[in-house]
């Protein structure tokens, strides 16, 4: 797609702005099919039907409501707030989302930049986020945002560590930082993909990277920053409209990038379960996209299921579990790795 | 590096916040998210109760009743009409008592529902809160069937009940029982033993028994801290004496006795001990008229009288003068979630703002039984 695209019109400005949008282009349908599928899915765990009315079949059309909804709600910035960092905030995290998408292969033939470092630049990246709700959290002058910002101050820094340190398995085994080569190196039948092909080592990675990204994400159980019931609505208390939207938005790309990545370093990203067997640039388009989307299926799942932590058992959880964990693993694959 | 300097942050938590459960205000001093003292503020919900009973009939004081402790309206009103009755030395037809015994058991299954559901909300489990609201429905719907109310139902009447009871009622009741008991085993496995809610309950405000009697807490509050203090046990009204059931205690299994996980447990516990008295009571309701001995007009000899009986909430008294007038000279309610509330500062202190939160939950308060 990529080198489509440059053939028709060069390596100039157009390029980069149509390669650029094109994960836009994906972000918006995706975000409401995943809004809807989680409205469906928590329904029917919940015994209840869920939207049923909007749009006609199975409520389809009210994710779209909700986005016109809010796009007519009055923008509200507070009197106290510190207007230009408000704004800025939910801009930002959008960013620090979005930017991500640049870096994943979504087939073979298409990655919006395909740099040697790209898992690494995913996860440096994506730690912008931690900065714009940081913003939010101090710009909205609310006792109840600051809280939820400090929390997630916290819990992200603290998180990125057993996430990196379970990325740098992968890493080493595949020997590349380019997505597009760790997803080479699994290619074959599904015993080949990293989760199951060195079982169980790179197994127990990628349960301790699932575990660290959905605190990243800040679903639950770890949605500590946003704690609905504690917080109010923690960081994005104060934000309406659009500027909430924008949030919301964030998220979802947010489970999508992670959910991606661990497809990309676990399960053979956009290769074919069956080997040759609907293989090719659109087949990995849809195979990186299914699984992906298995994977934001079990984070509805687990949200819809568990209670909340505590902000020290959160801790505790990152620092006195995973961490360690992490580490010994990267010692065994790394002993694997030397000696095989 | 100098010492970074630090302060303590008053958090104004309320009246409208997600999990006061109501229009509570809780003025919190936090130090960072450890919170130093926490005072609630009450009065957002005051609607004189006390002072409208002066100008009402006897009679009309029940719907007022209802709308105390609006989660538990028939509870309620059963402790009203039993004093109203004590004052003008009625004896009131078996069949009306075995109606009200299981009404007000019926009552306490709904309300704990809620109190039990809301509390896993609180904690972020969403779930739970579904299931228990489907039971709760149907228990709802069994109310309409009576007397066609839902929510505040001026059913019990000093004297008697505004309806009799319909066979289908009987049927629905039985239809209830039979699908609640595993009801309440899925609610257990889904949340009360779940590994993350476990975490955050227990050994979370601690509330020793001596603690508890010495505010004057009542109910679940303070069965939870280890004390076997039941009204329809330790002071029978109606026909309980006539049921076998046990009342049920914190045993501080999961984390010391008398923690949050207690509390919420000893709701559980006692749903199923409701269930055993609506099942002894609904195949043995006597024939008679529900209407009998409903008095034309309610005008009470001279004298006072105080009633208490067991709510969901805990023990709600009433304490009632009589002038020999149609109205009451004075009522004045003790209202369960009142006393229990006074305990907040005390078991608060130094927990963290999310411990504050299972705190109140666990102590189950209803604003309208505390503001009146």
């Amino acid at each position: 797609m990529h080198n489509f695209i440059t053939y028709y019109l060069g390596t100039g400005f157009w390029t980069s702005l149509l390669s650029s949008i094109l994960p836009l282009i994906w972000i918006f349908p995706y975000a409401l099919v995943a809004m809807w599928i989680e409205l469906k899915v928590s329904a029917h765990m919940q015994d209840r039907l869920g939207p049923m009315r909007t749009g006609g079949w199975h409520g389809w059309a009210q994710p779209l409501a909700d986005v016109a909804k809010l796009m007519q709600k009055e923008d509200i910035i507070p009197v106290a707030a510190d207007k230009a960092l408000y704004v800025l905030a939910p801009v930002l995290v959008f960013i620090g989302s979005y930017a991500a998408y640049a870096a994943i292969p979504f087939s073979p033939a298409y990655i919006g930049a395909n740099i040697n470092l790209g898992i690494f630049y995913i996860i440096a990246v994506s730690a912008i986020v931690v900065l714009g709700i940081l913003m939010a959290g101090w710009a909205s002058n609310n006792k109840w945002s600051l809280l939820g910002a400090m929390r997630t101050a916290a819990q992200l820094v603290s998180y990125e560590i057993p996430s990196s340190l379970a990325v740098l398995a992968v890493i080493m085994v595949a020997g590349s930082m380019n997505l597009n080569d760790i997803c080479a190196a699994q290619s074959g039948w599904f015993w080949n993909w990293f989760a199951f092909g060195r079982f169980p080592f790179l197994f127990i990675t990628f349960v301790i990277y699932f575990i660290a990204s959905l605190a990243e994400t800040n679903r639950a159980p770890f949605d500590i920053p946003e704690a609905e019931s504690e917080l109010v609505a923690g960081y994005h208390t104060e934000y309406s409209g659009m500027r909430f939207a924008f949030f919301y938005l964030a998220e979802y790309a947010n489970m999508f990038t992670v959910s991606a990545v661990a497809t990309l370093l676990f399960f053979g990203g956009w290769n074919s379960p069956f080997g040759a067997f609907m293989s090719g640039p659109v087949w990995g388009l849809f195979w990186l996209l299914s699984k992906a989307m298995v994977l934001i299926f079990v984070q509805i799942w687990l949200r819809w299921t568990l209670p909340r932590f505590r902000v020290d058992q959160l801790m505790y959880l990152s620092w006195k579990v995973l961490t360690p964990f992490a580490l010994a693993n990267i010692f065994i694959v790394g002993l694997w790795t030397v000696l095989k | 590096m100098p010492e970074l300097r630090t302060e303590e942050m008053v958090l104004n938590m309320g009246p409208q916040h997600p999990s006061t459960h109501g229009v509570l205000r809780i003025e919190l001093v936090v130090d960072g998210e450890v919170v130093v003292e926490a005072i609630p503020h009450i009065g957002y919900l005051h609607r004189c109760f006390e002072k409208h009973a002066e100008a009402m009939n006897y009679q009309q004081v029940v719907p007022y009743c209802d709308r105390m402790d609006y989660l538990a309206s028939m509870s309620n009103d059963f402790s009203y009409v039993l004093g109203v009755e004590k004052l003008l030395k009625i004896q009131v037809p078996e069949r009306v008592e075995y109606i009200r015994v299981i009404m007000a058991e019926l009552q306490r299954i709904a309300s704990h529902l809620v109190a039990v559901g809301t509390y896993g909300l609180d904690i972020g489990a969403f779930t739970p809160f579904l299931y228990c609201f489907r039971d709760r429905e149907m228990i709802l719907d069994l109310f309409e069937m009576t007397c066609g109310a839902r929510l505040l139902y001026n059913y019990m009447w000093p004297g008697g009940l505004s309806h009799d009871i319909t066979p289908a009622f009987i049927e629905k009741t039985k239809a209830f029982i039979k699908h609640f008991r595993p009801a309440v085993k899925e609610l257990n496995d889904l949340l009360s033993y779940n590994e993350i809610f476990v975490k955050r309950t227990a050994n979370v405000g601690i509330l020793p028994a001596d603690v508890a009697v010495n505010y004057g807490a009542s109910g679940p509050t303070l069965r939870g801290s280890g004390v076997k203090w039941d009204l329809r046990k330790d002071d029978p009204y109606s026909v309980y004496h006539k049921f076998d059931w046990d009342v049920v205690v914190g045993t501080g299994e999961m984390g010391t006795l008398g923690d949050c996980w207690d509390r919420y447990m000893v709701k559980v516990w006692e749903m199923e001990q409701s269930l055993r008295i609506i099942e002894q009571a609904i195949d043995n309701i006597p024939e008679g008229d529900v209407h009998a001995a409903i008095p034309k007009r309610v005008r009470p000899p001279v004298g006072e009288v105080y009633v208490r009986s067991e709510t969901p909430r805990g023990e709600l008294g009433y304490y009632i003068v009589s002038d020999g007038g149609q109205s009451p000279f004075r009522l004045k309610a003790r209202a369960p979630s009142f006393s229990n509330l006074s305990l907040l500062p005390a078991i608060s202190r130094g927990y963290l703002i999310a411990d504050m939160i299972a705190i109140i939950g666990s102590v189950d308060i209803v604003l309208g039984d505390v503001d009146r």
